[in-house]
Parts: structure tokens; sequence; C-alpha cells
């Protein structure tokens, strides 16, 4: 696997370009190759989004998708969203409500939160629940992250 | 959630929101796979296929010849280790077959995943492309799975101990037989505990770094200084040139509180390399070779009276262990048996245990380990007997709970049980069940064709691990003490670094522990830091596991600053010219009683203690140790309410509600509390109704991926309703108990027990776990009175 594929990303407002083997996944590009080691590897079967990140506004599971199927795209990761100084809603929220205890589903689940809320901005608690299947958490039993969701979707609403 | 009573005056018993959280919430956080060093390689195992097969080549030349590839090791190059894999039960009396376990197969492979050879190289896909390569020849030898069958006679799985029975322990108070005599009416059920994955979100990972006879071993582990202490001796170094760290760690659940192969491998494979080596698991992996928990076929029988009163409770447990013994893998059951009686007055309990052998992977302990398996036989045989007194499963529970004035109660078996107020409890959930407007929903429901059913679990535990004197070698039989060591350091500024012994993991510590550090110093908690997970830095320590770390681990927090609070005082005393007794912290100073105005802060303190100003005689600085070997285990309890429906059509089990009303003696952070309820109840939750390790009968694992075992999602999952009353625990200062695994160990008789009430009127009396629609559904249309069980391994 010698051959490789020029890519060029644009990961939190930032212009990348890097040769890749084209079977890298989008995942391990961030990770291994930019450093940005926020988004997390939690399963080998695209079922527990520990891995998700907005692509081109979209949530996607970075896992699933090769480094060279984001070429030319927008990327936005954990470290994109917000920093400790100036948090995302979505961050605060997590915080605020316990919505995270070991903290390695965290940033998948405020990446899909946060484009849930991007497409739905005032979710039922059933929407939420649904919404977030697609990312697994083995802490926190999810009550505190659904209500970190509605909580920041009504300081979201607030502000509106 | 609302808590009577007054508001607290310090931090302790406030919500305070989580100091750890800024790191994890931004993306900063660092666990294992996020570290990377100069010059690593990276290891990928290969593994057996086979359940049980005599290894009779292993060619490794071609993945040897890839590019990108070092090297290639089979168990034959690693003769060099100090000894096996640990196993660290000695019960006295009582023997134990214990086979040797290697990092890699030595000739023969015992479970599906066994590994066999690691190829290392230049990084994770070259590894894997080459674990291809590695060309390995098997002669498949016959394997046993089940283990009733198992535990009958051959084939075996170690044949040098001519059976594959592990142990056998008992514990006994009373006289069941006696009992049973006295009882009018004996339940007796097959009661059994399937095989579950502890499966973190995080797997296993591990970074080793060996350079000038010093190793530094990054590991995603519960237990830090264990590991540390395994790797010096079997890799002959000594324990001052071993430095363990668990960076942030992705939850455990009881499957990190262990001593791996492949923690092993790559500290051996960096000294021979001269290289860091590195090696993260994946899911599969870690489904395949993560040692697995429950696995408990047990034959329960309790006897009563005509009156509800229960007379005795014997069960006899076959738990299979999988093929090795792992670090405490006998002990599990044990851990059960201790509580066997539940919270309930019994004069007569008994519990056998008998281990078993088979080509599985090994069990040990996740989340309540054993004391989950305890509280469904319990809970669940309470509800049978119950239904054949025609009593209300309530009614008898309260018949039946120790009465408060009981305690310090000792049970049948001699354990003491230090604090509880089982009625109150149990008042308290009824303040958010009416269970009386339930039964008339129900009944109306059920005439609307839904099947809606309640089920109860009133339970205790033991946790808070460990007086050493109980559980040490001359005791229980553990090969360590089970104490746990804090360590404070009040800088020159006045800030605070409290060093544990224990190795939180997202329980919430650094919070909980700066809580009681900050009122006993009168300082702000943002001022203290809590330092976890390094061998290197503080103390050495006990780590974290059985929901011992704030029981235990705080209380030594507590008692490490109650001395510098002693010293602190003694300084102030001189400054102030009063006497050390007067002078007490109040409103951010150490001032004296009745002169609230003339006081130093803890800054000023640590001012005069690092100048070297203090009294006559003192040392300088400000900065204690403590050990703390509790004296008894602590005993949280509580009343859990589920509510399900039922769909007959498909046997689908749907949690319509579920409250749970805890006690886990004062609340540090009623924050934290609820979060580990919650947590711990889905955990219970998935085990009841969807999560189940299998193999087939060929030993085949069918659950190797999230695809194939399920854990709960939050679709899945109602809100949860929590609430609590607070008992004191006498054990420790601080009055707390542990509250990790309580959700765990009552949730899935809760679960169970609302299943089967559900499905009462459809002619079904008993069911066991996992209650899947699949089960439901034949449990149903098998008809009036069937009692499934399902296969041999369910």
């Amino acid at each position: 696997m010698s051959s490789t594929v020029n890519v060029r990303l644009n990961v939190n407002g930032t212009e990348h370009e890097l040769d890749v083997e084209p079977r890298l996944l989008l995942v391990h590009a961030l990770r291994d190759r930019l450093g940005l080691t926020g988004t997390h590897v939690g399963c080998d079967t695209s079922n527990c989004g520990a891995c998700t990140i907005h692509m081109n506004g979209e949530a996607v599971k970075s896992c699933t998708v090769l480094a060279v199927q984001a070429d030319g795209a927008e990327v936005t990761t954990i470290e994109g969203i917000g920093t400790e100084d100036n948090l995302h809603p979505m961050q605060e929220a997590f915080w605020n409500n316990h919505g995270l205890q070991c903290g390695y589903c965290t940033p998948g689940m405020i990446m899909s939160a946060s484009a849930l809320l991007a497409r739905n901005p005032n979710p039922s608690e059933e929407e939420v629940r649904h919404g977030l299947e697609g990312n697994l958490c083995r802490c926190t039993g999810y009550h505190n992250i659904v209500k970190s969701v509605l909580d920041a979707a009504s300081k979201s609403g607030a502000q509106a | 959630m609302s808590v009577t009573g007054a508001a607290p005056a310090g931090h302790v018993g406030r919500e305070l929101r989580r100091k750890e959280d800024p790191r994890l919430i931004t993306g900063r956080a660092r666990y294992v796979d996020d570290i990377s060093l100069s010059g690593q390689l990276w290891a990928a195992f290969v593994r057996s296929p086979e359940a049980h097969a005599k290894v009779v080549s292993i060619d490794t030349s071609a993945a040897a010849a890839r590019d990108g590839v070092h090297a290639v090791f089979t168990g034959e190059d690693m003769s060099d280790l100090g000894g096996a894999l640990p196993m660290a039960w000695v019960p006295p009396g009582v023997e134990v077959n214990n086979p040797e376990h290697w990092p890699l197969a030595r000739g023969v492979v015992k479970h599906v995943g066994d590994p066999v050879a690691v190829v290392v190289g230049d990084d994770r896909y070259a590894v894997s492309d080459a674990v291809e390569d590695v060309i390995v020849e098997y002669e498949p030898l016959p394997a046993v799975i089940d283990p009733e069958v198992a535990i009958a006679g051959a084939p075996y799985v170690h044949d040098q101990f001519g059976t594959n029975e592990v142990h056998q322990w008992s514990l006994a108070g009373g006289d069941v037989e006696a009992g049973f005599a006295e009882a009018d009416v004996i339940v007796e059920r097959r009661v059994v505990n399937h095989r579950i994955a502890g499966a973190p979100i995080e797997c296993r990972g591990v970074l080793a770094d060996y350079r000038a006879g010093s190793l530094t071993l990054y590991t995603s582990t519960q237990v830090p200084h264990f590991v540390r202490l395994f790797m010096a001796l079997l890799l002959g170094l000594g324990e001052d040139h071993v430095r363990v760290v668990a960076p942030e760690v992705g939850g455990g659940f009881g499957q990190k509180l262990q001593v791996y192969g492949e923690e092993l491998f790559a500290c051996w494979a960096s000294r021979k390399l001269g290289r860091p080596v590195k090696w993260i698991e994946t899911r599969t992996e870690n489904m395949t070779v993560a040692h697995q928990g429950r696995d408990q076929i047990s034959h329960v029988k309790m006897g009563a009276k005509r009156d509800g009163t229960i007379t005795a409770f014997h069960v006899k447990i076959l738990a299979d262990f999988g093929a090795y013994n792992m670090i405490l893998t006998p002990l599990i059951p044990s851990l059960g048996a201790f509580v066997m009686g539940g919270c309930y007055k019994i004069p007569n309990v008994q519990t056998d245990i008998t281990g078993v052998f088979t080509n599985k992977c090994p069990t040990d302990a996740i989340r309540g380990a054993g004391r989950p398996e305890a509280t469904q036989m319990i809970e669940v045989t309470l509800d049978q007997l119950a239904h054949e007194l025609g009593m209300d499963p309530l009614e008898i529970r309260r018949r039946n709970f120790i009465p408060k004035e009981d305690f310090p109660a000792e049970t049948a078996t001699g354990v003491i049980y230090d604090s509880g107020d089982y009625h109150k409890t149990l008042d308290k959930l009824m303040e958010h069940v009416d269970v009386a407007a339930f039964r008339a929903e129900q009944k109306e429901l059920r005439r609307q064709g839904v099947y809606r059913g309640i089920g109860f679990c009133t339970w205790t535990e033991i946790c808070g691990l460990a007086p050493s004197r109980i559980t040490g070698p001359n005791g229980v039989g553990v090969q360590a003490g089970l104490w746990e060591s804090a360590m404070i350091r009040v800088h020159n500024t006045g800030a605070v670094t409290v060093y544990t012994g224990t190795s939180p993991h997202g329980q919430g510590l650094e919070t909980a522990m700066a809580q009681i550090v900050a009122d006993k110093l009168g300082v702000d908690p943002s001022v203290v830091e809590v330092v976890h997970g390094d061998t290197s830095i503080g103390p050495e320590g006990r780590n974290t596991y059985g929901s011992r770390s704030l029981a235990t681990g705080g209380e030594a927090v507590a008692r490490a600053t109650d001395k510098v609070v002693d010293k602190a005082k003694a300084i102030v005393a001189a400054e102030l010219e009063a006497a050390p007794e007067d002078i007490e912290v109040a409103n951010g100073k150490f001032s004296v009683r009745g002169s609230p105005d003339k006081g130093m802060a803890l800054a000023d303190v640590a001012g005069v203690a690092y100048i070297g100003a203090v009294p006559e005689g003192m040392e300088p600085g400000l900065e204690e140790t403590t050990f703390y070997d509790p004296e008894n285990f602590v005993f949280p309890f509580g009343a859990h309410a589920c509510v399900v429906d039922v769909d007959p059509e498909t046997g689908k089990v749907n949690v319509v509600r579920y409250v749970a009303v805890d006690d886990c003696g004062r609340a540090i952070n009623p924050m934290l509390i609820d979060g580990q309820v919650h947590g711990g109840v889905v955990f219970g939750i998935g085990q009841a109704l969807y999560e189940r390790v299998y193999y087939d009968d060929s030993g085949q694992l069918t659950t190797g991926s999230f695809v194939t075992y399920a854990i709960p999602t939050a679709a899945e999952m109602p809100s949860f309703e929590t609430d609590r009353t607070e008992t004191v625990s006498p054990v420790n200062s601080l009055g707390a108990k542990g509250v990790g695994e309580a959700g765990t160990i009552a949730a899935s008789a809760a679960v169970t027990n609302a299943v089967i009430d559900a499905v009462r009127p459809l002619g079904v009396d008993y069911m066991n776990m996992p209650l899947s629609p699949m089960r439901v559904w034949e449990a149903i249309n098998q008809g009036q009175g069937a009692s499934p069980e399902g296969g041999p391994q369910s």
C-alpha cells in the first residue's frame, strides 16, 4: 500500500493538504496525521458514534469515511466547535447537566447533539432519544445526556 | 430529584459541577491512544479462531518479511518471564485449580481469541496487514462450552487436573435443613445469570516505553498500582523502576480491573526492541478477550412460614470461569455470598459455589461482581415465594426486613451490616409509586390488551473494599491489603494538591474529593486539584473497584486533610498566641473561636509553614499522608421499582418507568450519585433485556461486536426518577457508602420481576434473563404454567 493520494481538508477552519493511503480512515487522518485526538474510536462497526464529526455541516461517523472521500470537505471536530474559554452551548450544557462521566463518548455525543439541534432546534425528549440512537454511552444511562441536549435547545431558543 | 433537609453549609452535599469536565468536553483529555511517543511501534495480535486446539506450527516468515514489520513473536520467544499471569486469591483451606496462563499461548489454545503471536511494526495499518500473513496450523481438540456438561467430566479444558472443576467454596450460617423443616412453603428455581460484557466505550490500550533500565507503561486500567507490581515481578524489574500511568480512562466497569497479557507483552517487547510499543484494542478483540462477567447457573431454594417469614435460603452456584483464572476470577461469586441474605433477617443461609472451566473467555469482576447475581437470586425468588403464598411482594419484603434497631446487624453468616433503614427507603419509594393506582391501571390496560407489569427490588450490597484483616491472606484470601492512601500537599500559595491511591475513570472523584478537602481547609474546591492514576506520583495505592473510591479513598483523603488541619491549627495558634484547640476553620479562615476577625487564610498558614517560621520542634512544610484501612465494609441499600409493557404478539419489553430510591450514606455530591445510579440501572436493564455474550456449541463467539452485542441506546431507555434517604455509615468519618455498582445490583431483578408480573395472566410464572423478545414470546406461547429456562447457556 505504498501509493498515496493527495487530499485537501479544511479542518476547524484550517486548510490541510495530506498524502494518504486510499484506505486511510478519516478518523485516523484527523487523529494520527493532524493530532486532533478529541475524536475517538470505540468500535469497528460504526455503531458507537464516538468518532462523530461534522462534515460539510452534517454529523458523520469519521470511522466510516475514507480520508479521500472527505477531499475538499469542511470538517469540524470537537476541538473546533468551542474552547475552554469559549464553550459551545452544547459543551456548556453537558457540563451543567452532568451529561458525561468517563468522557470517551462525549465528543461524539456533543457533535451529534449539536447537529441534531441544527436540524431540529426544538426537539421533544423522544426526538432527542431517537436522534442520539447512533451514539453509545456506557456510563450515564443517557438520562443526563438527554437533559443536556434539551437544556441546550431551550437556552438557544431563549436567545433566538 | 429533591433532597429533604437543610441546605449544606459547606461544599459537601452540594451539586458542584465537575472539575473533570472542561478537558473532556473540549476534546483535550488524553486517553492512551491519544499519547504518542517518538519512535513508537505498533503491535497487533494473532488470535486463535479455535475454541480448543493444539498449535502444530506457526509460520511467521511471510509476516516478518513485510515492509514495516520489525518483529513477530510467539509464546516461545517470551520464555524469559518471571512467571505466568497472576491470580491473586488463595482462600485458606480451599484448593483452587489454577492453570498457567501466558501472554502468548504455549502450544495450545483454550478459547477463541487466545493469542498465539504478535506482530510489531511501524503503524497500525502495517501490523494489521501482517497479522493476516502469519500462518498458524491448529489441530482442534474437543471443546467444552456448556458449564453443566463441563462439570460432569471429560473433555477437559486443562487435562492436568483431570476435572473441569476449579474449586468449591461455601459460606453457611445457621442450619438451612432445619430452616426448611420449619417452612410451610418452599420455592425452588433454577436462576440463570447469563454472561455479559463490560463493554466500556474505550477499548483497552497500552503504550510501553522501556529505556535505560526504567519502564513507563500507559494503560487503560482501573488498577495502575496492581499493574506496576506485576510488571515489576514478571519482568524482573524493581518496582522503583516501573511507572504505570492510567491516563484518562474511558470507562472500566470491572473489565479494566485486571492485569492483562497485552500489558505484559508491550512492556516486554519495548525492552526487547528498545522502542516504545503501542497496542490499541479493537472492539472485536474487546468483546472476544477482555474478561467477561456473571455466567452463573444457580439452584435456589427458599422456605417460609405461611405468614411470609423466611426460614431458610440455600443457593448452589455453578460459576463458569471460562478457560483461565484471571486476577480474581474464582473469588467473584463469593462476593455475592457475603450478602446472600439480602436486606432480610434470615436465620439460615447457605451458599455453595462450584467453579468450572469451559473453553470460553475468562470471567472476572464486571460491575457488581457477584452481588447482582446474589440480588437476582434473592429478589426474584422472593417474588416467586410471595406469589406462592398469595402475598403482596412488598408485604413479604417488609415482613422480613432487618429492623433498623438491629444495626449494626450481624447476619446469619457473620457479616456485620454497618447501618440500614430499609422501611424508610421503601416508604420513600412509595411516595413516588402509588401501587394501588398502578394495580387499577394494570387491570384496565389488560382489558385493552396491554400487558403492563411492576417489579420491585429492595436490596443491599457489600462494598467499600476493604478491611484488609477480613479480605487479606488470613481472611478471605486476597493476596493484598485493600486499604487506601492519600497525600495532601498545601503549596506555598495555599493551593492544594490531593494525591489519591484510587484511580477513578468517570466517577467524578476529582470533584467529590475536592469538596471534602475544601470544607476542611476553608478553601474553594477550585483550588484543590486531585491527582490520580500515576504510580510515580503520590503514595502506593489500591486503585478503583468495588465501589470503594469514596468510602475508602475519600476517607483516606479526609484523614490526611485532618492531619494538615491539625498542623495548620498549631501554626495559627502560635502566630495568634492562642491554644490550638481554640482554633477553628470558619469563613475561609483559621481563626480563634469567638474572634472571627482574628484569623489566617490557608495561604498565610502555608507561607509560615514553608518559610520555616513554625513553632519550636515542628517540621516545616504543610503536607501529610495517610494509609486508611477500614474497620468494616459499607452496605448501601435501596428500593427500586420498574414498570414495563410487554407486547404479547412479539414478546418485546418496553421499560415505561423506573424509580430508584438509594441510600449510600451521606451524599457528598448528589449530582454524582444520581449519575452513578442512572448508569448503573441501565447496565442492569441492559443485562435483563438486551445483552448476552453468546457462544455456539463449537465455542465460536457470535457476539463479537456492537452489531451483535446490544448495549442499550438512548432510544430504548426512559428517563429515571431518583430519590434518596441518607443513613450515615458509622464506618468512616464521612458517613459515606459506595454507589458505583448500586444501580446495576438492583436493576436486573426489578426488571425481571416486572416482566413476570406483566405476563402472569398469560400463564407465565417464571423466566430467566435475558428477557429478549424471543424468550418472552416463547414463554407466553408455551402456555399455562410454563417455566422456560432456555438453552444450556441461557
